[in-house]
C-alpha cells in the first residue's frame, strides 16, 4: 500500500477538514469585512471623541502577531471569566483581526475619495448613514478590491494556525495523518492542493468583480 | 410681518451676510432677493465671493451672520436659534438644487441611478415614480439615450447635463450653479447652456456664477456684481452691459468679451 493510498483510505478526514476550514474561513471573512466597514463607518463619524481609539485599536490589530490573538482570546479570555470554545475563538480572532485590517484598508481609500461627491450629496439631501451605505461604501469597496483579495488570502492562511489552538480544520487534519503514518510530505503536499484550490477560486471570483467595477470606470487600482 | 411677507414670495432671501476665511472676510453684508421664476447671475473676479456665497445659500458653507430663507424657510438655524439638526438641514437643502463646476456625479451609479438616487433615498418616491421623472428630465436634457451608461463612458457635456438633471429631479425651489461650463471644453460649452437656457425660459428659478458674459446677459433677469465680497452693482443685464455704474465693472467688461446687443 502506498503513501497515497493510506491518504486516499482517510479521504474522508481530509474532506472534514477541508469543510472545517470552509466554515471558519467564511464565517470570519464575513465578520472581518463587517467589521471592518463598522470601524470605518465609526471613523467616519462626527463624534471625533472614538477617533483615537478607533485608530489605536486598528493599529494594535495590524501589529500584532496572529497567532498571539487566538492565544490570547482561547487561554487568556478565560481569565477574565469569558470562555470560547476552540472553534469560536478562532473565528472571532480571525475576524476581528483581518477587520482592523478591512478597516486600515478602507480607511486608506477614503482618505482619497472625491470631496465633491460628499458635497454633491449633501447638497442633494443625504444625511451620513444613507450617503455612507449608499455612496461611500460600494465605491470604496470596488477602488479597493484588488486589496481585499490579497487580505481574503491571508486570512485563508491564518486559519492554518488555528490547529495550534485545537481547531480540527484542513492543517489539523494532515497534521494528524502525517503523524499516525509518518508520511507528511505526501499528507502537506494534498492540503496544498486544498488551499490552492479554495485561493483560486476566490481569485476567480474577485477577478469577475472587477469587471462589475471596470465598467464604472473603477480599475485604476 | 411684512418680512415674513416678503421671504413667502421670494424664492430665496438673503440678509446681512457675512462670512470669513481665518481672518478674510469674504462675503461681507450681502443682501440678495431672488423672485420665484427669476434668473440671478453672479459676476465678479477669482476669489470675490461667488462660489462662497452661492455655497452658503445650501449651507455647504457656513455664515458667520446673516440669515438665508429659500421658499420663506430659514436654511441653517432653527426657530430656537440654534443650528439646525442634520435631518432637518437636509430637508432645507434639499429645496435646492447644485450643479457644479466638476459635475460630481456618482461613479458607481449609471444615469438614470444617478438621477433618480436622491429622490428615492432622500424624499422617498417610490421607484416608479422616481423613474418617470428622471426619464422625463433627461429627455429635457437630452441625455434620455444614456440612461444606462455609466458616468466615465460620457463626455464632459453630457456630464454635465446629467446632474442638471440630478438636482432638477429633487424638484427644487432654487437651482444654484457654480460655473457651470468653466470645466469644459469650448466645443461642449454651449450643450449645457442650451440646457441652462430651455430652463430659465421654463421659468425655473436659478442663481448662477458665469464667465460667459453674453450668456449671462441673454438669460438673467438680474446681474449681480460681487467685489471682494461686496455686491458693489446690480442691475438688470441691458443696464449692467451697456451702463455700468462704477470703474470697476467698467473695467471688468473690458476684460472679458463684453456681449454686443442680441
Ligand atoms: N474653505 C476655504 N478655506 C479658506 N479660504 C477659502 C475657502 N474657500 C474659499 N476661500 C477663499 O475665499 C475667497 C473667495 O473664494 P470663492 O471660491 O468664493 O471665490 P470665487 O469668486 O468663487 O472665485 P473663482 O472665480 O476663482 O471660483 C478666496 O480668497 C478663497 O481663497
Ligand atoms: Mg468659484
Amino acid at each position: 500500500m502506498s503513501n497515497w493510498d493510506i491518504l486516499w483510505d482517510e479521504r474522508a478526514q481530509f474532506w472534514n477538514g477541508f469543510l472545517s476550514t470552509l466554515e471558519i474561513f467564511g464565517l470570519s471573512i464575513v465578520g472581518a469585512f463587517l467589521i471592518g466597514c463598522g470601524l470605518l463607518y465609526l471613523l467616519e463619524g462626527s463624534r471625533k471623541r472614538l477617533t483615537m481609539p478607533l485608530r489605536i485599536f486598528i493599529d494594535g490589530m495590524r501589529m500584532l502577531p496572529f497567532l498571539i490573538l487566538a492565544y490570547l482570546l482561547y487561554y487568556g479570555l478565560p481569565s477574565v471569566g469569558i470562555r470560547l470554545d476552540a472553534w469560536w475563538s478562532g473565528v472571532g480572532a480571525l475576524a476581528v483581526y483581518h477587520g482592523a485590517y478591512f478597516a486600515e484598508i478602507f480607511r486608506g481609500n477614503r482618505l482619497t475619495f472625491p470631496p465633491g461627491q460628499i458635497e454633491a450629496a449633501e447638497a442633494h439631501g443625504f444625511i451620513k448613514g444613507k450617503m455612507f451605505f449608499r455612496l461611500l461604501l460600494p465605491q470604496i469597496i470596488m477602488q479597493t478590491r484588488p486589496l481585499l483579495g490579497n487580505q481574503l488570502i491571508y486570512a485563508l492562511k491564518d486559519t492554518a494556525f488555528l490547529v495550534i489552538i485545537t481547531v480540527s480544520e484542513l492543517t489539523a487534519a494532515a497534521n494528524s495523518l502525517s503523524s499516525t503514518y509518518f508520511i507528511p510530505t505526501e499528507a502537506f503536499i494534498v492540503v496544498i492542493g486544498f488551499y490552492w484550490a479554495i485561493s483560486v477560486t476566490m481569485e476567480i471570483i474577485i477577478k469577475q468583480c472587477g469587471r462589475f467595477s471596470a465598467k464604472r470606470g473603477f480599475d485604476n487600482v | 410681518m411684512s418680512e415674513a411677507n416678503t421671504s413667502e414670495t421670494a424664492a430665496v432671501s438673503i440678509r446681512h451676510l457675512s462670512k470669513s476665511f481665518d481672518d478674510v472676510e469674504v462675503l461681507r453684508d450681502v443682501e440678495l432677493e431672488v423672485k420665484t421664476g427669476e434668473v440671478v447671475t453672479i459676476i465678479g473676479s477669482s476669489g470675490s465671493g461667488k462660489s462662497t456665497l452661492l455655497r452658503c445659500i445650501n449651507w455647504l458653507e457656513q455664515p458667520d451672520r446673516g440669515s438665508i430663507h429659500i421658499a420663506g424657510q430659514r436654511i441653517g438655524v432653527n426657530d430656537a436659534g440654534r443650528p439646525m439638526p442634520v435631518r432637518e438641514l437636509a430637508k432645507v437643502r434639499a429645496k435646492t438644487g447644485m450643479v457644479f463646476q466638476g459635475f460630481n456625479l456618482w461613479p458607481h451609479l449609471n444615469v438614470l441611478h444617478n438621477v433618480t438616487e436622491a429622490p428615492i433615498h432622500v424624499q422617498g418616491k417610490s421607484k416608479r415614480e422616481a423613474e418617470e421623472l428622471a426619464t422625463a428630465l433627461l429627455e429635457k436634457v437630452g441625455m434620455a439615450h444614456k440612461r444606462d451608461s455609466y458616468p466615465n463612458t460620457l463626455s464632459g457635456g453630457q456630464k454635465q447635463r446629467v446632474a442638471i438633471a440630478r438636482a432638477l429631479a429633487m424638484q427644487p425651489t432654487v437651482m444654484l450653479f457654480d460655473e457651470p461650463t468653466s470645466a469644459l471644453d469650448p466645443e461642449l460649452v454651449g450643450e449645457v447652456l442650451a440646457v441652462i437656457k430651455d430652463l430659465s425660459a421654463e421659468g425655473y428659478t436659478m442663481v448662477m456664477v458665469t464667465h460667459e458674459m453674453a450668456f449671462a446677459r441673454a438669460v438673467s433677469d438680474q446681474v449681480v456684481f460681487l467685489e471682494k465680497g461686496l455686491i458693489i452693482e446690480r442691475a438688470d443685464p441691458e443696464t449692467f452691459f451697456t451702463t455700468p455704474k462704477t470703474d470697476r465693472v467698467r473695467k471688468f467688461l473690458e476684460n472679458h468679451d463684453t456681449p454686443s446687443p442680441a
